[in-house]
């Protein structure tokens, strides 16, 4: 049964998605992020009130006209802005894709943990879940909150048994370093339900979004990091 | 029946009639494995490559055309034999007596001859004018029947790239006949048809056809002379692999030889080939280095097939295309693949001899195809951008399982269907003219129903819907009329005697429309309805240009809203154009497509509601327009997938080009995700897609160094071209078309 009364912002939508989660996957990116990452590429999906209202069911309708292009892999993933922030919303789409065999995908940072947010993981397939930083104090420093919400919501993943690929962006200067990706690694090996890691270089093609919201891009001054360096860390994460 | 050539053939009713189709589903081998069974390019195939590169080269020197026979009209037996390279070539025979050398012919329109003989520095010889002094060409006679109004609609391209110059094209002959009958039984077959028509009433239809049997009989004779030349006897089967090439080859070669039809497909060969492969495998007198070297060294033929254009002409289609297309794959009609082994060793052709335009690969998508097979083609696009995709779940229950395509997206049963070409006529443009009462204000020529422009301060759609549909049945009218002047003609002075023999005596005819423009039109009239558009005149009270203030839903965002009025407006033109009645009782058909002509369209064509530019280019084919998606490429493509097949059974032309990234993070990701994406796009019941991988950077690097980029080919509407010779204007309409990047 459709529940018509659940509404939410939303942001935008991405029909061909093949980089937030496996196969093809149309991506709907939901408007109102908790945190102002310093890294951010999506800064214009910060603020909840600028996103536009739909039904869940409007959502749903717009993905099953993709299905067929979903192949054995693809679904949908939710991503943002900050899921989280909306999980009674994103759990009305989710349930609603699973009545339709459509697989589910969650792109977060795990900052937010409450009863909500356990009801949205009873109707996702598979986390991608975005640990910004290894060490507590740049988490703070960067991602302006706790690291320790993150981990525990790692825990109830593994405690629930759902599919998850961390993921974490590589920043030159700030954590690039060897050190780093090993204990990301150890998070992993902790965790059996991680299954992929997924090492993505910064990139700074956003700047133009933070000229246009006339908001100062913080690591708009860092590099953006070499192939090469992409490279190094990767086989760090490959080889015990 | 038997042959001796056919031993080792499981026998069928292929033997007792001409029935290729038969003998394929009689015969063939499935293949559902991996490519891994390929073989490389021999050091004789890279070498004839080499030479042939050399030639590529000297010939893209001197201007495009390398040299030219001005004093010899092209026909079957009218050059002697030419070599690549005589001692290594496997399969042999050229257009005329020397590689990239091109003939010349006459019989579609002398001016255009004339022309480009002229415009590459030649004269074409006194002796071919005198020759056709007392000859009347196709051209001649078209001109002797159009009416003032048509040729009013040419002049000014509201209908355009209409063939009434050249040779229509668009024909396939069944050339594997040759290679499975042998002349000799060709000919008896069709003076056994011939004998039986003469049994009817000799009225025009009969009496024509009679005549024109006895021509494809004349040209089967010529046929096997032409290969005797070059040593060989076609009058019976093919005995072997090597054999069923090079006498499926001389039928082609005797069509371009011919013909020089805008577009000279191959029609469905490869496994035809796979057939004779098995044979000789299971004889052991060829292994897979063999059977990859026979098929390149053919392929290696096909790319030196070469027609004399004017320049103009290879503005309108980027280059001089031959429309060489292979269909390869697809599923038969008892639920079996159609895709063997060779239907993999055409493909690896892009890799064993590079990358190119020619032949026009296209691959039959069905849902069913073995996996392996997916993705193969999947690679290979995200490797060279050579393919186009069609959908066979689509076009087989109509088609049946032995259809090929001419061209880029017509669909055809092979050597019993064929089609009157028409080009297409420019819907942006009629759309001004009737909001201008019949007036074009680009060419200043009055034409059509005369009224007064719309006094509007505002547009409405009503009222503009209105004039538009008054002004759409006045030129369907018109446009079957010309293409019944054009192929009546083409008939009388140009008859494809070669292509036509080798097909079924009764053959089924289409008469393929076209349109351009249909996103710009389908957008305009969103823009009316949606948004506020005003119209600007001009001091005599012409509407030159529009105001358009608002949001208004765009075609390509997979928004119904819009979308409609596309599916809508093709209902619309393939209704109106039905209401008129045919040349020789043909089926009419509509495509969207526009080959590379949408930057010549958009020159002709004054602003537009949808806030274009005037003289802008439009988009190509059927995809949206440039720039104006939102929700990413698989919303685009769910857009133009709603264009209805049945209405357009001439075909459905999308290009998809995309960045590397945007498809998948590494090379089988993208491999996986592009055959999800056309197992999507297909399930959708869409038609085409042409894939282009690649990044905008590289081709703004070709587009500013050309020499570094000899071998670029990309996929523009229907068929692929090297970037190079495509011009600059067209070369920078494709850079700034869409590609699809990931947010």
């Amino acid at each position: 049964m459709t529940n018509k009364s659940v509404v939410g912002k939303i942001h935008s939508f991405q029909s061909l998605g093949t980089v937030d989660g496996p196969g093809v996957r149309f991506v709907v990116f939901f408007s109102g992020c908790n945190l102002r990452c310093a890294c951010c590429h999506n800064p214009d999906t910060w603020n909840l009130n600028d996103g536009q209202n739909f039904f869940a069911s409007e959502i749903v309708e717009r993905v099953i006209k993709y299905k067929e292009y979903f192949g054995k892999d693809g679904g949908i993933t939710i991503s943002g802005g900050e899921p989280l922030l909306q999980a009674e919303f994103a759990t009305e789409i989710f349930r609603l894709c699973k009545e339709q065999n459509i697989n589910t995908c969650l792109d977060t940072s795990g900052s937010i943990f409450n009863d909500d947010v356990k009801k949205l993981l009873q109707v996702t397939d598979r986390v991608l879940l975005d640990v910004k930083y290894t060490d507590e104090q740049k988490y703070r420093e960067f991602a302006t909150c706790n690291l320790s919400p993150v981990l525990k919501f790692l825990d109830y993943l593994q405690e629930k048994n759902i599919p998850t690929t961390l993921r974490q962006v590589i920043i030159p200067t700030i954590n690039d370093d060897k050190d780093n990706v090993i204990e990301l690694k150890k998070i992993a090996h902790s965790h059996s339900v991680v299954d992929k890691i997924e090492l993505l270089p910064f990139r700074k093609i956003c700047q133009v979004k933070y000229d246009k919201l006339n908001i100062p891009f913080k690591f708009g001054a860092l590099p953006e990091p070499t192939t090469e360096l992409m490279q190094k860390l990767n086989g760090i994460l490959e080889n015990d | 029946m038997k042959h001796d050539n056919w031993n080792g053939f499981i026998s069928g009713a292929w033997q007792d009639s001409i029935d290729v189709r038969d003998f394929i589903q009689t015969n063939y081998k499935p293949y559902c494995g991996s490519a891994d069974f390929l073989a490389l390019a021999t050091p004789r195939t890279n070498k004839l490559m080499q030479k042939l590169n050399a030639l590529f080269k000297e010939e893209r020197a001197k201007g495009g055309v390398l040299d030219v026979d001005t004093e010899t009209v092209s026909s079957l037996t009218a050059y002697k034999p030419g070599y690549l390279d005589k001692e290594n070539e496997i399969i042999v025979g050229l257009q005329t007596s020397a590689p990239l050398k091109r003939g010349v012919n006459p019989f579609g329109g002398m001016r255009m001859v004339k022309q480009s003989c002229e415009a590459y520095g030649y004269t074409l010889s006194k002796k071919v004018q005198e020759e056709f002094k007392f000859r009347t060409t196709h051209n001649d006679g078209v001109y002797r029947a159009y009416s003032d109004e048509m040729r009013l609609a040419r002049k000014c391209h509201v209908i355009t790239g209409l063939p009434d110059a050249y040779g229509r094209g668009r024909i396939i002959g069944d050339y594997r006949r040759v290679a499975l009958y042998g002349v000799d039984r060709l000919i008896e077959q069709k003076k056994k048809d011939k004998a039986e028509i003469a049994k009817n009433t000799f009225d025009a239809e009969n009496t024509r056809l009679t005549e024109e049997l006895f021509q494809q009989i004349t040209f089967l004779n010529y046929l096997k002379e032409m290969a005797l030349s070059y040593g060989y006897d076609i009058s019976k089967p093919a005995k072997d692999t090597k054999e069923a090439v090079q006498w499926t080859y001389f039928a082609y070669l005797g069509a371009i030889k011919e013909q020089n039809g805008a577009a000279m497909s191959l029609g469905r060969v490869s496994t035809f080939f796979d057939i004779y492969i098995e044979r000789d495998f299971a004889l052991g007198i060829l292994d897979e280095q063999g059977a990859q070297e026979i098929l390149d060294d053919f392929v290696m033929k096909l790319r030196m097939a070469r027609h004399l254009r004017t320049p103009e002409y290879n503005e309108l289609f980027g280059g001089d295309p031959m429309w060489i297309t292979e269909a390869v794959g697809g599923m038969g009609e008892d639920g079996r693949t159609l895709v063997t082994k060779s239907s993999f060793r055409m493909l690896n052709t892009l890799y064993t001899l590079g990358s190119s335009p020619e032949p026009n690969l296209t691959v039959l998508w069905s849902n069913a195809l073995p996996t392996e097979f997916k993705k193969f083609c999947a690679k290979i696009s995200i490797d060279t951008d050579s393919i186009q995709y069609e959908n066979d779940d689509l076009m087989r229950p109509i088609y049946g399982d032995d259809y090929a395509i001419a061209c880029c997206v017509s669909a055809m049963k092979v050597g019993k269907q064929m089609q009157f070409f028409g080009a297409r006529c420019n819907l942006g443009k009629l759309l001004l003219i009737a909001i201008n009462g019949g007036f074009d204000t680009t060419s200043g020529i009055h034409i059509g129903p005369q009224m007064q422009p719309l006094d509007l301060q505002v547009l409405d759609y009503d009222t503009v819907k209105n004039r538009f549909d008054i002004y759409l049945e006045w030129l369907c009218n018109l446009y079957v009329n010309t293409m019944n002047v054009i192929h009546y003609m083409h008939d009388k002075y140009a008859y494809e005697k070669t292509q036509m023999a080798l097909h079924d005596t009764d053959v089924e005819r289409f008469m393929a429309f076209g349109i351009a423009g249909l996103s710009v039109v389908t957008d305009s009239f969103s823009a009316i309805k949606h948004a506020k558009v005003s119209p600007v005149k001009d001091e005599k009270g012409f509407i030159i240009d529009f105001n358009t203030v608002g949001s208004f839903p765009k075609y390509g965002n997979d928004d119904d809203r819009v979308d409609l009025i596309a599916k809508d407006l093709a209902h619309q033109v393939i209704t109106e154009l039905r209401k008129t009645k045919t040349y020789r009782n043909a089926m009419h058909t509509l495509s969207v497509l526009t080959i590379t002509s949408n930057v010549t369209y958009g020159k002709h064509t004054g602003a537009t509601p949808d806030g274009r530019p005037a003289f802008a280019p439009f988009a190509p084919g059927a995809n949206p327009m440039h720039n104006r998606e939102e929700n990413g490429a698989l919303a685009s493509l769910n857009s133009v997938a709603k264009i209805s097949y049945l209405d357009c059974r001439d075909g459905i032309s999308n290009t998809f080009s995309i960045v590397p990234d945007a498809l998948g993070k590494d090379d089988v990701q993208r491999r996986d995700n592009l055959v999800s994406i056309l197992d999507g796009y297909f399930g959708k019941k869409a038609h085409h897609l042409n894939v282009n991988v690649m990044n905008r950077e590289t081709l703004i690097k070709a587009y500013e160094n050309p020499e570094d980029y000899p071998n670029l080919t990309i996929r523009v509407s229907g068929y692929a071209v090297n970037f190079n010779k495509l011009s600059k204007e067209q070369q920078k309409e494709v850079i700034s078309r869409t590609f699809h990047q990931s947010v």
